[in-house]
């Protein structure tokens, strides 16, 4: 899809003839995130959507005890440190953004007064700049009132490199100053047409200036609110141990009326995602449950014990499959896979082709991942009036053995296909992981039919992902032949993500294997398009260069998608919640209420 | 063999420059083993490298193997037993925290277990192969085939979600009060001591059976019995006292485990107990959690393992320690 | 003591290498005892018999030990021969038939690919036996040994092996396994191939981390024993130290050795499915006992014969190896004559 047509559908999401979510579902599919879709609108001059609000409860508290599940418990409970989703989850508890991120990508005032726009002179002309407006009468947990003097003081911590803070890279190329007391403007450094960054979802959460101001930088460590949150959220801290429990009591000042419902939430964290299935859907023992990945035959089982159900969440997470473009057999200067060589087997794009078409996406999809893995994830298919042929997901064992014989891969005594005295064997490496060890299986089989000798490994996650230079196994290293995770985009600017495809980006001994690029495929013109929307001012024409880059990865096969990767979540049957792929689970934690 | 002071002491000694020898080599594994504690912070493409970098010089850890020891060596002897790199508190506060819960949970399971393993493997041993021998011996069999993630989750499925009676998630702070408090206590703690017990019991009662068959064929038990002594004083007296020597050895062993914790129990249960936060410092490689527990656990295996030693020598005075 | 003569006698009578059954008082059987006595007797007059015909003899008697035997033999022919019978592939993925209870098409049912449960017994049986076996065997070996050797020393070297045990005890596992995986998985590879360096590293890894409560307990035991009076008395005839370790000794302190290996063949059968998470075992799509046991957990509510049937094999190996242990430690031991 290109620039013309973006814009042809945001003519029609404002001529009425197309529908704000549909065109939101679209770019998604595109691999684009939605906040950013969402931000086409917005730039476009297009009103957010106001989704009525569903909150019933006519009075504060009274709802009884709010108990989760976290499998992976909250470690910390200072935002800037959060390292994982459990973290932030934590945090957002207690602490507040400016704004949040709903399901549709639109934003959603928390601290801020307004969203700015162009309409109410939030954004200047020249992108250079933003002006928050905050709330008033919003107070901390002990009292004292927020002011844009802590909106400022979140930056300068943030931003300061001897804080050491994970939140670095949303505040650092930027200048916060206070305008008056609840006035703030954010000028940036230079133009960013994606401003709602700083201050906004589970980047932006703020700490108070008072109790932070003197831990600011080297110090950050010994804050002993590090451990005691004190925010503006719905609920105040009581306890916590880090890894299992964390404990609030209700907000009775929280600065909007008649919420929160529950008079205390519980955050239990430990255990597997099974029997956090269990504890929702079959016992009622708690009222939500986080990330479920568990095998939807046993969810849909457990969901028959009729006390809660799956909640399953648009997000662009994608479980897909990185082809090694270099050879990791040969060892060049104290590296395998280096990017001096060339992959025997997967530099043919005959075999990626072929690959593609083993991958069974519908059984994938119907007996592994059920609803929590959509199948026809391939970038390229939606919609449907853009649709390429050549990419259609298609899984056809006969049409994979057709294009390797057409190769010159032919089958040797053992089944095993070769050409030039190369087996046609590869290595197959993923994390240690239930529905991916099944997956693996599906596929070798489908490449044993056709020829290909696949040899399956499972790397522990704790070292699979992990950065540790000495591991030969981790994924950026890609000493195998092929591997597959879920690629996350849970940044709302899908910048971030394209940068690993970048010739610049290739992961290599020289960079302690940090770059990006584990597959090392390159392509001049993709680095090209990348360069290009970096300094592309007009939002539209980004998101265009983005899909034009997504669309050449995807075309060459150099990385196979397998299925799309929903959010999967329990809650109980009675409880209302709204739920957003784009923020933390808490991100409207003051409208969650039980119906009676 | 006397069991003297001097013996005592200069044991006591030999465990100081052991515990060294050992926390140089833990030390050494946990510093070379692979993983990061800032892999999430690296592999984040939201993150700056240098956050990582950053931190990394800040904890230390750029500094070689041996500078890094002695480091965490003398501030150990000061006892400050460094803070979490994932949680950025102290690790004596997280182990204070969680020690409370694990040695209710683990310690009752290993008494229970104790209390079980001792009679049954007692009175088997006196009548082997008699129906009473035969049932507890299929029972320890099926005890320690079945894994402990397996028998836990079929107490789970039966009296969970079956019968509806016991909770399976486990709460270290039960916000109920007065007789409430103990019994929901009670209730969410049958489950996982229950599992660990019986999975201990299992194997215990297989030692005390055959220790006790090793003793009840000694001659002297003959003898005692020939001279006319009524059989549960020939139990009691020789057979009860000289197969204790094993099961002092394997009690010795499993004490400090009741530090430790019980990983794979503690997850299914969701106890937050020291085995628990061992594993999760493992998998986030947070090495000065990890250090600490293993410091400690094996303070006490080595203490036991001595006190074992003593009680070898007041169990069996013929025993000679030298 | 009255006990001392009895014992002397004993081992005068042992020394003697008639290797009789000396023992008094308790023989349940003491007509057949007498009689296989005098056959003995005049057998080994006739022509002197080797220990392990004799060890044999006297395992022949123990009818457990026997029954043991023949269950593990069944399932050990069963794992060696049986993928040859069952031809049915471990791998192939019937989506038609997931799930199914056991039926003639798949005696032991399928699992949620659809893969035939039995085929993927038999041959991950191979792996869990072999793998159980081997690491009990090099837990018990070392074990006994150090056990053995430091409760016969004392002094330093008893010093020096109970800190090596200590330090054993005390390593947290699994930052360990991942440094071992990492440096010693691809050399070892290279060396013997993939499929023996992957058995090979499971093996010592299982065996080598749980031979310590065997070397406390055959240690412990030596302490006591080897201030008993049959081993004073052997001392006294001058028996050598080897001789008094192994025909006096050890046979006494064989008990929680027999007990220890039972136990561990089945703990090393489970350790071995929890290392291929760690991705230092076989492959994850090879399908072996204590794997499948843990795949099943979660469907036990749905399909419990998944879990019904590896649970089961475990339980048989370790029962059969249990009473076959028990009559070897009857075997070799001259005063045993219980069963």
């Amino acid at each position: 899809m290109n620039e013309k047509q973006i814009r042809g559908l945001i003519e029609d999401v404002r001529g009425g003839k197309l529908a704000r979510r549909d065109f939101m579902v679209k770019l998604v599919s595109l691999g684009v995130t939605a906040p950013m879709a969402g931000h086409l609108l917005l730039n476009a001059g297009i009103a957010q959507a106001q989704t009525p609000s569903t909150y019933k409860p006519t009075k504060r508290g009274g709802g009884g005890a709010l108990k989760v599940l976290w499998w992976q418990g909250a470690t910390l409970l200072n935002p800037h440190f959060a390292t994982g989703t459990k973290d932030q989850d934590g945090s957002r508890i207690f602490y507040e953004p400016l704004a949040s991120w709903d399901k549709d990508g639109n934003l959603v005032a928390n601290l801020a007064a307004e969203i700015p726009s162009a309409t109410n002179g939030g954004l200047s002309k020249d992108g250079k700049s933003v002006i928050w407006k905050l709330k008033r009468g919003v107070t901390w947990h002990d009292g004292k009132p927020f002011t844009s003097a802590d909106v400022v003081f979140n930056w300068e911590y943030a931003s300061d490199p001897a804080t050491s803070a994970v939140t670095i890279g949303s505040y650092k190329e930027m200048k916060v100053e206070a305008i008056d007391s609840h006035t703030v403007k954010i000028t940036f450094n230079k133009v960013t047409p994606f401003w709602a960054t700083p201050f906004v979802g589970v980047q932006g959460m703020l700490i108070p200036k008072h109790l932070f101001e003197a831990y600011k930088g080297a110090k950050s460590r010994e804050a002993p609110n590090n451990l005691k949150p004190v925010g503006t959220g719905p609920y105040k801290f009581t306890d916590f141990t880090p890894g299992d429990m964390v404990r609030g009591a209700i907000n009775t000042t929280y600065h909007q009326a008649n919420k929160p419902f529950f008079d205390s939430i519980e955050m239990k964290g430990g255990g597997d995602a099974v029997s956090a299935a269990r504890a929702v859907l079959q016992t009622g023992e708690y009222d939500f449950a986080w990330n479920l990945q568990v095998e939807d035959e046993i969810l849909v089982k457990l969901e028959a014990g009729g006390k809660g159900k799956v909640v399953i969440i648009p997000s662009g997470d994608i479980e897909f499959i990185q082809c090694n473009f270099t050879d990791p057999a040969v060892e060049v200067d104290g590296e395998r896979s280096s990017i001096k060589t060339k992959h025997p087997i997967l530099t043919d794009p005959a075999v990626r082709q072929a690959l593609s078409l083993l991958v069974d996406r519908a059984s994938i999809q119907q007996f592994i991942y059920g609803r929590a893995g959509v199948g026809t994830a391939d970038f390229i298919n939606n919609p449907p009036r853009y649709r390429s042929t050549a990419n259609k997901p298609e899984f056809n064992i006969d049409k994979a053995m057709g294009i390797l014989e057409a190769a010159g891969w032919k089958k040797g005594g053992d089944g095993v296909r070769e050409k030039g005295g190369k087996k046609l064997k590869l290595l197959y490496q993923t994390s240690v992981n239930q529905p991916r060890q099944k997956t693996q299986a599906i596929v070798k089989q489908a490449c044993q039919k056709a020829g290909i000798d696949i040899e399956l490994k499972a790397v522990t996650g704790a070292v699979f992902f992990s950065s540790d230079v000495a591991n030969p196994d981790t994924y950026t290293k890609l000493y195998s032949d092929l591997q597959m995770f879920t690629t996350t985009m849970n940044a709302p600017d899908p910048e971030i993500f394209m940068n690993q495809y970048c010739s610049w980006e290739f992961a290599t001994k020289a960079n302690k294997w940090q770059g990006r690029n584990a597959t090392r495929w390159s392509n001049p013109e993709y680095d090209k398009a990348f360069r290009a929307a970096e300094g592309e001012l007009d939002p539209v024409k980004r998101a265009a260069l983005f899909i034009k880059m997504n669309d050449m990865v995807v075309q060459d096969h150099a990385v196979i998608p397998v299925v799309s990767r929903p959010r999967a979540r329990g809650a109980n049957l009675k409880l209302r919640y709204s739920e957003s792929g784009w923020d933390s689970d808490f991100w409207a934690l003051q409208d969650w209420y039980r119906e009676a | 063999m006397t069991l003297s002071g001097t013996y005592i002491l200069r044991r006591v000694l030999i465990a100081l420059p052991s515990l060294l020898g050992i926390s140089v080599v833990l030390f050494t594994v946990l510093a070379l083993a692979p993983g990061d504690p800032f892999g999430d912070i690296v592999s984040n493409p939201n993150i700056p490298a240098e956050v990582a970098a950053n931190l990394r010089k800040k904890f230390g850890m750029d500094d070689p193997v041996m500078v890094r020891y002695f480091r965490w060596l003398l501030a150990m002897l000061q006892g400050d037993w460094g803070f979490s790199f994932a949680s950025r508190i102290d690790v004596d506060t997280l182990i204070l925290q969680r020690l409370p819960t694990t040695l209710l949970v683990v310690g009752s399971s290993q008494i229970l277990a104790l209390l079980i393993a001792l009679p049954v493997g007692v009175y088997a041993a006196t009548r082997p192969y008699s129906l009473f021998d035969q049932i507890a011996n299929t029972l320890t069999f099926v005890g320690f085939s079945l894994p402990t993630f397996f028998t836990g989750l079929m107490l789970i499925l039966v009296f969970s979600i079956q019968l509806d009676w016991l909770p399976f998630v486990y709460r270290a702070d039960i916000t109920s009060t007065g007789w409430h408090f103990y019994w929901d206590h009670l209730k969410q703690t049958i489950m996982p001591v229950t599992v660990l017990a019986l999975f201990q019991a299992a194997s215990w009662t297989r030692y005390v059976r055959s220790a006790a068959l090793d003793v009840v064929k000694l001659d002297y038990v003959t003898t005692a019995r020939s001279k006319g002594l009524k059989e549960s004083v020939v139990v009691l007296k020789h057979v009860v006292r000289n197969a204790m020597i094993p099961v002092v050895t394997l009690v010795a062993l499993q004490v400090p485990a009741i530090f430790g914790g019980a990983i794979v129990t503690e997850q299914i249960f969701r106890v937050p107990g020291i085995g628990s936060l061992l594993i999760s410092a493992i998998l986030a490689n947070d090495t000065p959690v990890i250090m600490a527990v293993t410091f400690v656990f094996s303070c006490l295996v080595i203490f036991f393992n001595l006190l074992a030693d003593i009680l070898y020598a007041w169990l069996d005075p013929r025993i000679a320690l030298s | 003591m009255t006990a001392s003569s009895n014992s002397v006698r004993a081992e005068l009578v042992e020394a003697s290498s008639s290797a009789t059954d000396p023992s008094t008082g308790s023989e349940p059987r003491p007509g057949e005892g007498r009689g296989r006595t005098g056959e003995s007797d005049s057998a080994a007059r006739a022509k002197p018999i080797s220990l392990a015909q004799d060890i044999w003899r006297r395992f022949k008697r123990h009818r457990l030990a026997l029954v043991g035997m023949v269950i593990l033999l069944i399932i050990v022919i069963g794992v060696i021969i049986g993928p040859w019978l069952w031809t049915v592939p471990i791998n192939e993925i019937d989506f038609g038939a997931r799930l199914k209870p056991p039926s003639l098409k798949h005696p032991f049912g399928t699992d949620d690919l659809g893969q035939d449960l039995l085929a993927r017994m038999l041959y991950g049986g191979r792996i869990s036996m072999a793998v159980g076996l081997a690491a009990m065997f090099i837990a018990i070996v070392v074990g006994t040994i150090i056990g053995a050797v430091a409760g016969m020393s004392r002094g330093f070297i008893d010093t020096a092996l109970m800190w090596l045990t200590d330090l054993f005890l005390s390593l947290p596992q699994l930052p360990l396994l991942l440094l071992i995986i990492y440096l010693f998985r691809d050399s070892l590879k290279k060396i013997v191939g993939p499929e023996v360096g992957v058995f090979v590293m499971v093996v010592i890894v299982i065996g080598g981390f749980r031979w310590m409560p065997v070397a406390r307990l055959v240690r412990a035991q030596f302490l006591s024993l080897r201030e008993k009076e049959f081993v004073e008395a052997a001392r006294a005839l001058g028996a050598s130290r080897t001789r008094q370790v192994v025909r006096h000794i050890l046979p006494n302190a064989l008990g929680p050795v027999i007990v220890a290996g039972t136990i561990d063949v089945a703990a090393a059968i489970i350790a071995e499915s929890t290392l291929s998470f760690l991705g230092l075992g076989f492959p994850p799509d090879i399908p072996t006992w204590g794997r499948m046991l843990f795949d099943a957990k979660d469907y036990l509510d749905i399909a419990p014969y998944w879990a019904l049937f590896p649970g089961m094999l475990i339980f048989l190996t370790v029962l059969s190896i249990n009473y076959i242990g028990d009559g070897l430690r009857d075997a070799l031991d001259p005063r045993r004559v219980l069963g």
